[in-house]
């Protein structure tokens, strides 16, 4: 994030710029070989209605890789991110042949012994699929 | 149901984990990231996970997987994770509790490389009623 003049200002109550992720099957399959979680829920639409979800779901730990590029960009890179954690509050559904959206955005809500905190927000379709999201990032 | 006896309790993982160059490249195509020489923040649930799995669904704890909701994930990196790095895992059931009939496990995670903690993780497991 630098001190260098240009730099942007980063203050309790800087807003960060909108980013929106799209998501679709192909991409969720690439997850679950990607990170190893199979789960039938996240690939297999017959599967995924017979145990009562609406469509087959995004794996709530790509929706937060996803997120965690959002954040690394901002940090100027993964190195640079010290903590982070969020609750699945809601699913990411990912019909057949669609591309769903995941929007992220920020806001600064601390800056303290050079750490910055941000408190993240995740829609799907308008709806919050992440709650209580917060990174710490090295300043 | 949850062993109740197994909260508190730490679980060593048996193997060491050597991180292999393609796999930070996977999880970075996955999210479009092109720094590659350091392992993105969530990467490293690709091991919790499988250790929590392998750990929970011993038959002396016999937590259901198959009906396993990940509730909430949190990440505390102390050493970012690279290609090459041999970690062990140690897994620790912290708190258990059933509510409206669903078990809910949190879950610690600690990844070391050698004697040095790299990543500390945190968990909620639900499992559905």
């Amino acid at each position: 994030m630098g001190n260098s003049s240009g730099a942007r200002m980063i203050e309790v109550g800087t807003e960060l710029p909108e980013k929106v992720f799209f998501l679709d099957r192909a991409l969720l399959k690439q997850y679950a070989d990607a990170s190893g979680d199979q789960n039938p829920i996240h690939q297999n639409e017959e599967f995924a209605l017979s145990v009562g979800l609406p469509n087959v779901i995004a794996h709530g730990m790509l929706t937060m890789a996803l997120v965690g590029k959002y954040v690394s960009d901002f940090a100027g890179g993964s190195s640079n991110v010290l903590e982070f954690g969020a609750r699945f509050t809601k699913p990411v559904v990912v019909p057949a042949g669609e591309k769903v959206d995941l929007t992220v955005s920020a806001t600064v809500s601390e800056v303290v012994d050079g750490k910055v905190s941000l408190t993240l927000s995740a829609t799907s379709a308008g709806v919050k699929v992440l709650g209580m999201a917060k990174a710490v990032l090295k300043k | 149901m949850l062993n109740p006896d197994s909260v508190g309790r730490t679980f060593a993982g048996t193997d060491v984990i050597t991180i292999s160059q393609s796999e930070v490249d996977a999880f970075c195509a996955v999210i479009n990231e092109t720094d590659k020489t350091i392992a993105p923040p969530t990467f490293t649930i690709r091991i919790t996970l499988t250790q929590f799995e392998a750990i929970l669904t011993q038959p002396e704890i016999g937590l259901d997987w198959a009906r396993l909701v990940h509730g909430d994930q949190k990440f505390e990196i102390f050493s970012p994770v690279k290609a090459g790095d041999a970690l062990t895992c140690a897994a620790t059931i912290e708190s258990y509790r059933v509510a409206a009939g669903n078990e809910i496990v949190s879950v610690r995670s600690d990844l070391h490389r050698g004697s040095e903690l790299v990543i500390s993780s945190w968990a909620t497991l639900v499992v559905r009623a």
